[in-house]
């Protein structure tokens, strides 16, 4: 792999950068690998990569019904933050926090991580009792979090309206300063270029249509769109379509898939310094560093697999966030999109080994994926090269569901996740 | 924002009158004490999550209050029938070849 940096950048400038290389190949797929992983998300890529880097498993293959990169992970909001309320989820949170901070330098490719600051506002009596109760639980676990007045939130965030006599007044908020955006694109990339190197295969327009089992019940391979591939490990990323994949080798799972919808505004000047997230008002905003404001609006309240969303739930959104930044009341937006996010009852992910024997599933990140990338790739790979869970992943477990040892992060985090 | 016709009122209104239970004829065990954790598993938590036709609830909830189902086809948010709780589940192949699925 040419390794990026200024002189690279340099070099290439003397012929206007039109001579370089491609970032990853396009192979076919071979017949046999180790490990077969369906969806190239960030996720997927993510546990290729580490697959390879921190397992030495390197016949592995990536395998996407569209583009690289082009579902849920091309989609979101790209905010980054671990402020969890339970022990399970911090941990798992925060182990991806860590992976961030180097995570350029260790792609050797710029994923933009920006720690500008993550703040939650708190809008009633029982925010702020809730948020409070975040930042002790956040202290305890080792996660940074802390707790602003409405003057010091203004001051972080010059543009927010503190008024007392607005619908939903700020009565402070929750400051996680590590937390902030990244460029989705770029860490799908990255991870793309890293597990390219390695030798993984990443196969575009390749759909899984058939999840084959032998006779005592194990995985196989996989039959696609260009035809069977046989894999003694399947590990299964699909983001909304998990059920779909899941339903080929028989496994139910507790999802179900909504449409989630966000939107962007003209490019301006920079006018944002942080991430502003409501839960009760439902809306949470950044600047990208084209200069669009990046808002999320909410999920859909039934299932589809449509990706697009209902008008009033952006509607709604842009409500908010018209009274918390009045100055914005007359920019105007530029595209808005929905994806299709698979939803846990507790709203915490599992990553986990599967009543089948050799597959592996990583699903139900509901509205709030993207933040873990890393982390989730970094343990899913672990899961699937050890054949057990990592200790981080231990608890995400399907069994949950039947042992009640459930990660509740509904109230945590029900919508802007 | 979907257009929601109600069995029991009999007028379409729009969808921020009603509000989605999730999927229709998840039926709750008969005898509790009998039921094994599977079957509370089963009953709770896991969910067919269909591409494609299913059948779902829904309960007008600003308008007669009241519980009913409805087919509809979620990859393009269709609606293709709606009929009161408490009846069968209708033949979803047979719905499904109708709008020539």
């Amino acid at each position: 792999m040419k390794r990026y940096s200024f002189l690279e950048l340099a070099k290439n400038a003397f012929s206007a950068h039109q001579n370089w290389g491609r970032q990853w190949r396009a192979p076919e797929p071979k017949a046999e690998y180790d490990v077969v992983i369906v969806g190239a998300g960030g996720h997927g890529l993510a546990t290729a990569y580490y697959l390879a880097k921190e397992h030495g498993v390197r016949n592995v293959a990536v395998l996407e019904k569209g583009w690289l990169g082009g579902g849920n992970t091309g989609r979101n909001t790209t905010i980054v933050r671990s402020n969890y309320l339970w022990e399970e989820s911090a941990a798992l949170y925060n182990h991806a926090i860590g992976l961030w901070q180097n995570l350029s330098q260790e792609l050797n490719y710029n994923v933009m991580y920006s720690a500008r600051g993550v703040m939650m506002l708190a809008h009633t009596v029982h925010d702020v009792q809730v948020a409070q109760r975040h930042i002790h639980a956040n202290r305890l676990a080792g996660v940074q979090n802390e707790w602003l007045t409405p003057e010091q939130a203004k001051e972080y965030c010059p543009p927010l309206n503190i008024a007392k006599n607005i619908r939903y007044p700020v009565m402070g908020a929750a400051l996680q300063r590590v937390g902030g955006t990244a460029r989705h694109d770029a860490v799908a990339w990255g991870y793309a270029r890293g597990a390219d190197d390695m030798g993984v295969d990443i196969i575009q327009n390749c759909a899984v249509t058939g999840i084959r089992r032998d006779q005592n019940g194990a995985v196989e391979g996989v039959e696609t769109a260009k035809g069977f591939i046989k894999a003694k490990k399947v590990g299964v990323v699909a983001a909304g379509h998990t059920s779909v994949v899941m339903d080929m080798a028989g496994v139910r799972l507790p999802l179900e898939s909504f449409p989630l919808q966000a939107l962007v505004s003209e490019p301006v000047k920079p006018a944002f310094p942080c991430v502003v997230m409501s839960n009760t008002i439902h809306a949470y905003i950044s600047q990208s560093d084209k200069g669009e404001l990046v808002i999320g609006a909410g999920t859909d309240q039934f299932v589809s697999y449509s990706q697009t969303g209902g008008i009033h739930i952006t509607n709604h959104t842009i409500d908010a966030i018209c009274e918390l930044f009045p100055h914005f009341r007359r920019m105007r937006m530029l595209r808005n999109w929905g994806g299709i996010v698979d939803t846990t009852p507790d709203r915490s992910p599992i990553l986990s080994k599967t009543p089948v024997k050799g597959l592996y599933v990583n699903c139900g990140w509901g509205t709030g994926g993207f933040k873990a990338t890393p982390g989730s790739g970094h343990v899913f790979a672990h899961t699937i090269a050890k054949d057990e869970p990592h200790k981080i992943n231990a608890p995400f477990t399907i069994d949950r569901f039947r042992t009640g040892r459930l990660i509740d992060e509904a109230a945590a985090a029900a919508v802007a996740h | 924002m979907l257009l929601i016709y109600c069995p029991y009122c009999g007028v379409e209104r729009p969808e921020t009158e009603f509000q989605c239970g999730g999927e229709a004829h998840i039926a709750r065990p008969a005898d509790p004490g009998q039921a094994s954790e599977e079957d509370w598993v089963e009953f709770l938590y896991m969910r067919t999550n269909t591409k494609g036709i299913a059948a779902e609830r829904w309960r007008h909830t600003n308008g007669c209050g009241r519980f009913f189902n409805a087919v509809r086809d979620t990859v393009s948010d269709k609606f293709l029938k709606f009929y009161k709780a408490g009846e069968t589940m209708p033949d979803l192949e047979a719905i499904a070849k109708e709008a020539g699925k």
